[in-house]
């Protein structure tokens, strides 16, 4: 049995070996492809052990573990997919041996086919929106209360207003959205990114991702401008991306 | 991103680098063409928020490990058990009342 699995980032076409071999993958092993089908997979070798262990214990609550696998893969796909048609894996795709891997695209080429057609001269970009709360709080003023209930008055006031203008950014949200779609061929939302993990004090209000033709990009990037210095939200552009969101053997329709 | 930025950098979930990690996985975990592979690792249902206090945590108290944590946890937990126990040093008294009655 070998020592080495086959991990497997990305299905790719008209790759160039010589720009996948240039790259270090997870672990710093080489990058290589494996072609079948018309379909070329690239991947590296991973540690066996490792990847046996993790599998069993699924210990994904190393975070550092978790982070160096996710930028190791991000690093592959992102570089090759500059200048190559990729779809990328989900994180930590392996597999027995090369041979495996050939199996594999064999059997879903009609598939992969499909998937890499759809995501050809689009890339996809994230837009995130955050409310700001601090707007309305700015016009309370800062004088002492003078009573208890005075406190409680003006207490209850401002927790109104958070509220409304929470509501209000919200709203802003949907036209971003709407705006946005209106530019892409699909769109997909992702979770609301917790305070904790966005570093971000303000809410999130919007976590959407889109597949937009590059044709079109310059259209995104001056709808996201036209945002700035707004008074109720602050619109983030992160990308283009691989089409990590969009990269889906199924079909997926545009989401509510 | 130039070869210069190449070094080793600490984790950072707050993306310091030129993206920010919480973006990655919240497309890494939920995104790309799933394929079942020939060893199953579950990434579906991890929970970053968890996650980050983890390791938020062992940042904090590097020397710790999680089996010493786990000691200490036990040990607040009798030391609380035994104040109880003291306070309310009447209980297995009333219990031993209860089964006289009875018999």
């Amino acid at each position: 049995m070998s020592d080495t699995l086959t991990y497997v980032y990305a299905l790719a076409r008209d790759v160039d070996p010589g720009a996948a071999g240039a790259l270090r993958g997870v672990g710093g092993r080489p990058v290589r492809t494996v072609e079948a089908a018309g379909v070329a997979a690239v991947v590296s070798d991973v540690d066996r052990a490792e990847f046996e262990e993790r599998a069993l214990e699924e210990r994904l609550e190393d975070l550092e573990w978790l982070a160096a696998t996710a930028r190791a893969h991000h690093h592959v796909v992102d570089t090759l997919g500059r200048d190559h048609l990729v779809a990328p894996l989900a994180l930590a795709t392996v597999y027995f041996d090369d041979d495996r891997v050939r199996a594999v695209l064999t059997e879903g080429r009609a598939t992969f086919a499909a998937v890499l057609d759809q995501l050809a001269g689009r890339a996809e970009w994230g837009v995130k929106v955050y409310g700001r709360p601090g707007a309305a709080r700015e016009q309370a003023g800062d004088e002492k209360p003078r009573s208890g209930a005075d406190y409680l008055r003006r207490r209850r006031a401002a927790l109104r207003e958070g509220d409304t203008a929470l509501d209000a950014a919200r709203e802003v949200a949907g036209e971003v959205d709407a705006a946005a779609t209106a530019l892409a061929v699909a769109s997909r939302t992702h979770r609301l990114q917790d305070a904790t993990l966005s570093g971000e004090s303000d809410p999130m209000v919007l976590n959407r991702a889109y597949l937009v033709p590059v044709e079109r990009t310059d259209a995104l990037r001056e709808l996201v401008a036209s945002y700035g210095g707004h008074r109720q939200v602050r619109v983030e552009l992160t990308g283009p991306w691989v089409p990590y969101s969009f990269a889906q053997a199924a079909p997926e329709g545009s989401t509510p | 991103m130039s070869s210069g930025e190449l070094e080793p950098r600490a984790t950072s979930l707050f993306g310091d680098e030129e993206v920010a990690l919480v973006d990655l996985l919240d497309r890494l975990l939920a995104g790309g063409v799933v394929l079942a592979g020939d060893l199953t690792i579950s990434l579906a249902g991890v929970d970053l928020v968890r996650v980050s206090l983890r390791a938020l945590i062992t940042s904090i108290a590097p020397v710790e490990r999680p089996g010493t944590l786990a000691v200490r946890a036990e040990r607040a937990e009798q030391a609380e058990r035994g104040d109880t126990e003291r306070s309310g040093a009447g209980a297995p008294e009333a219990g031993t009342a209860l089964e006289a009655g009875r018999g």
